[in-house]
């Protein structure tokens, strides 16, 4: 993992003593509301419903244990007692006091970790591959380019009011768990035809109220020129970027009104001229961030490992387990482990001090100190011995996290909706609960195999429901929650926008509709086929008639 | 308005001239579109001049005539309005300008540092007492990660020179 | 045409204050001040948007509610949930300080 040395931990405590400084002066009434609200957002704190929320921000979603437990204590002391994990790879807390955030900050500076530039029109945490450093069909491992973005991009003074909030994200997998071509920058790390590693520069994607996928601006960078890449395509959207209008200020729309040869025409022009500049990366810089990243001790194993083949063999809950949540390694022996915030009936995403702790205690004996978020809300214990999975298992059955659906129908995503969301049209959270508890027989989610839904309470999408493969969009009709529900939609590496149903359902009605709609995809799949494969064949159509065949 | 440079309160020895106003002696910024019809008589005049641009005014426009100029003023209509950073950017690291670089729209002190850092080096504030707060605005956070316009050495150059563990 | 009370967030932590029949802000709806037309809201809101005001909330607004039979009653979900806190269990049940009220009406 990376650490912080004297110049990481120096700017983070100045950051928080210059946030304290800011809450006392709009305490005092030196600053009015107006002026202080970009400055509260600038670190994470925004003003929901009921109370402030502070957003952290976890650096491509690695924690170590030592970080965890420090999440747990602030949510024991500050908060109510729990977090809430979120598709940023972010954690938020939905109870702390104005006065107090300043302390929560220097609690977090403490163990090398923030809230700057978890909200505002800057560029925002840089996520990616939560199985990073783990997965077997990588690369590299992208949290290294994350790292020096996150860097770079840190108090940038030129990109801190932008257009709009940018996001980035990087994956150095094939098959994309980062879901790049829906960030405004997505980086896939690639290999040119001389066998060297750089990245595909992806641009303009982006969910929200229009959803882009993003498009290929540049089909190899070499890694000295990431930099200086980045720059370029920040400065002319910093400069082109439409400001008239909120939801038109987005990256996306630029690329789509300048077309994407001239965008990149601007950008290479620029970047023609920076490109050898400071910006340029070092090799020895690069390899010093890369030791940080090397991977942990493995010891040297065998893949096929008895005793876990017994046990899976004799315990039909742990199988059952082992088949959703535990991912291959590229490591023998070992196995990554994905923990569940998604138990039936409970808000997806939540963690309580006493399970965040518990985590912490278990990466330690069990995975390096070291635990991943999500971009689905759950976490991830990278680096598990299977010899040790078993006593795993058990140990967080014991604290309610061993829920075995990890990627089936209850492994849903949801924001937090009109229960804490000031924007929010309607709730998501009690919908996703609701869902989860009709099909909570796993037989049935495991017949009906991988289907991801995916539900926002408002026209921000911070659910991803665009890219849901039933997605589900909280509506206002005169007053009363609906949800509008899209089918087909995908965040992998076959991104797709999926597509509305018709008419909105009511609160009441909308889990029957989802039903329907997977009743009806069981009914025509031919043998083998996922959700998304049956509804690339055969469309819209034979949902919409039984959704809306006359009662 | 006040106006800082080097940290203290300056008297403003430029005149901004509106549009519809007759031209004084003396230093005088004009707006981009006056520079552009009235340029040859501007520079007739042999005083410092200066150009204010709007904040959908990139300098690239006045580009050629840098040369000729003695003040570039970068209006900030809202602070939230972002643009004029990158081009106080473009002024000094693209077009190597080396005159005054003024941000213009009520600067408050949270903005001192970002914009020092851009390349400005003198701001008009909405409240004198902003330039009390200068000292600790531009140095409550000591470190850099990115090349800037101004004189701080970013945190990967420091390290680079550090000696060997 | 309903009538409105003042609603807004505590600066110091966020809670949710309406604007109370006694003078100054309350965490309580049915101690608020109704506002029975247009006329009589307008100068209240009016004070809380001061700078005086912004020491104390932030974001002053008026929400309708609905007080017949003397009960003072959100019209709008949003403000039920504001009123009575998320309309789900937090916290996974564990350590938590509220219990969580389901939606009346
Ligand atoms: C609770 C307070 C939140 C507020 C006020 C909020 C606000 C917003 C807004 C206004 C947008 C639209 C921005 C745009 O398209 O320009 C947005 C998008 C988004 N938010 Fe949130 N959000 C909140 C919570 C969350 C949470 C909990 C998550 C993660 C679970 C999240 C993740 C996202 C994502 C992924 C997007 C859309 C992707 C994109 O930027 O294109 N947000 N949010
Ligand atoms: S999608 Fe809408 S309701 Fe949900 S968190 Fe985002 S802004 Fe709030």
């Amino acid at each position: 993992m990376y650490r912080y040395d004297e110049f990481d931990h120096t700017l983070v405590t100045e950051r928080v003593h210059q946030f304290r400084d800011q809450v006392e002066r709009r305490l005092s009434g030196e600053l009015t509301e107006d002026q202080f609200k970009p400055l509260r957002l600038m670190n994470g704190l925004y003003l929901q419903l009921h109370a402030y929320m502070l957003r952290v921000a976890v650096p491509y979603g690695t924690l170590s244990s030592t970080q965890m437990r420090k999440l747990a204590y602030i949510a024991r002391r500050y908060d109510k007692g729990y977090g809430h994990f979120t598709t940023r790879q972010n954690i938020q807390f939905n109870w702390p006091k104005l006065e107090e955030t300043p302390d929560i900050l220097a609690e977090l500076a403490e163990v090398e970790m923030h809230a700057i530039q978890t909200s505002g029109n800057c560029i925002r945490n840089t996520t990616s591959d939560q199985f990073a450093g783990a997965a077997a069909d990588e690369i590299e491992d992208p949290r290294v380019y994350c790292e020096i973005i996150r860097q770079w991009s840190t108090l940038h003074p030129e990109f801190t009011f932008l257009p709009r909030k940018f996001k980035i994200a990087v994956t150095g997998a094939d098959h994309d768990r980062a879901a790049v071509r829906v960030h405004d920058i997505g980086l896939q790390m690639c290999r040119n035809e001389a066998g060297e590693v750089g990245f595909e520069v992806i641009v303009g994607g982006g969910l929200g109220r229009t959803p882009v996928i993003g498009q290929t601006i540049r089909e190899f960078l070499p890694k000295q020129h990431l930099l200086s890449y980045l720059e370029a395509i920040l400065r002319v959207y910093n400069q082109l970027g439409r400001r008239d209008n909120l939801y038109k200020a987005r990256i996306k729309i630029l690329v789509r009104s300048e077309g994407i040869e001239n965008f990149k025409r601007l950008v290479e022009e620029e970047w023609s001229h920076i490109k050898d500049s400071a910006l340029q990366l070092p090799e020895d810089e690069i390899a010093r961030i890369e030791t940080y990243f090397a991977p942990p001790r493995y010891e040297c194993l065998d893949d096929t490992v008895r005793e876990f083949e017994v046990k899976r063999f004799e315990d039909r809950d742990f199988a059952s387990w082992v088949r959703t949540n535990v991912t291959a390694h590229k490591e023998p022996g070992y196995a990554v482990a994905t923990i569940s915030l998604k138990p039936t009936g409970k808000p997806p995403g939540d963690a309580s001090a006493w399970q965040m702790d518990a985590i912490a205690d278990l990466a330690e004996s069990y995975s390096f100190s070291e635990i991943r978020v999500t971009h689905e809300q759950n976490l991830v214990l990278p680096n598990v011995k299977k010899a040790d999975l078993y006593a795993l298992w058990q140990s967080l059955r014991d604290v309610e996290l061993a829920t075995p659906n990890a990627g089936l129908l209850s492994d849903m995503i949801a924001c937090p909706g009109l229960d804490y969301c000031n924007l929010a049209n309607a709730r998501s959270i009690p919908v996703a609960q609701r869902i989860s508890e009709r099909f909570s027989d796993l037989e049935r989610q495991h017949d009906i195999g991988s289907l991801k839904i995916k539900i926002s309470g408002c026209i921000n999408a911070c659910g991803h429901h665009h890219v849901g493969h039933i997605g589900l969009l909280g509506v206002d009709k005169k007053g009363e929650e609906f949800y509008q529900i899209t089918l087909g939609g995908s965040a992998d590496e076959n991104t797709a926008i999926g597509k509305i149903v018709g008419p909105a359902f009511s609160y009441d009605d909308v889990v029957d509709a989802v039903e329907k709609i997977v009743d009806t995809y069981l009914n025509i799949r031919s043998e083998d086929e996922e959700f998304s494969d049956t509804f690339r064949r055969v469309g819209l159509t034979p949902f919409k008639e039984t959704l809306y065949a006359a009662h | 308005m006040p106006l800082i440079k080097e940290g203290v309160l300056v008297e403003d020895l430029w005149q901004s001239i509106a549009d519809e106003e007759a031209l004084i002696d003396g230093p005088v910024v004009v707006s981009l579109e006056r520079w552009q019809s009235e340029r040859e008589s501007l520079l007739a005049r042999n005083t410092p001049l200066g150009v204010r641009l709007k904040s959908d005014q990139s300098p690239a426009l006045i580009a050629e005539d840098l040369e000729r100029l003695d003040l570039v003023a970068l209006e900030f209509p809202k602070f939230n309005d972002g643009r004029a950073y990158s081009y106080a950017r473009l002024l000094r690291d693209r077009y190597g300008f080396k005159g005054e670089v003024r941000a213009v729209g009520g600067v408050f002190r949270d903005q001192f540092l970002l914009m020092q850092r851009c390349g400005f080096d003198a701001f008009e504030v909405a409240d004198k007492a902003a330039a009390e707060a200068w000292e600790k605005a531009i140095s409550e956070i000591s470190v850099t990660y990115q090349p800037g316009a101004d004189a701080r050495r970013p945190a990967l150059a420091l390290r680079r020179n550090r000696p060997a563990a | 045409m309903s009538v409105q009370i003042l609603t807004a967030n505590r600066l110091g932590d966020g809670a949710v204050v309406y604007r109370a029949k006694a003078g100054g802000w309350t965490e309580r709806l049915g101690e608020s001040l109704v506002l029975a037309t247009p006329e009589d809201a307008a100068p209240v809101l009016a004070a809380a948007e001061t700078p005086q005001a912004s020491l104390e909330i932030v974001g002053p607004y008026l929400m309708p509610v609905d007080n017949s039979g003397g009960q003072i009653r959100p019209v709008e979900t949003r403000e039920f949930i504001r009123a009575q806190g998320p309309s789900v269990q937090f916290g996974n049940g564990h350590e938590v300080e509220n219990t969580p009220l389901s939606l009346a009406g």
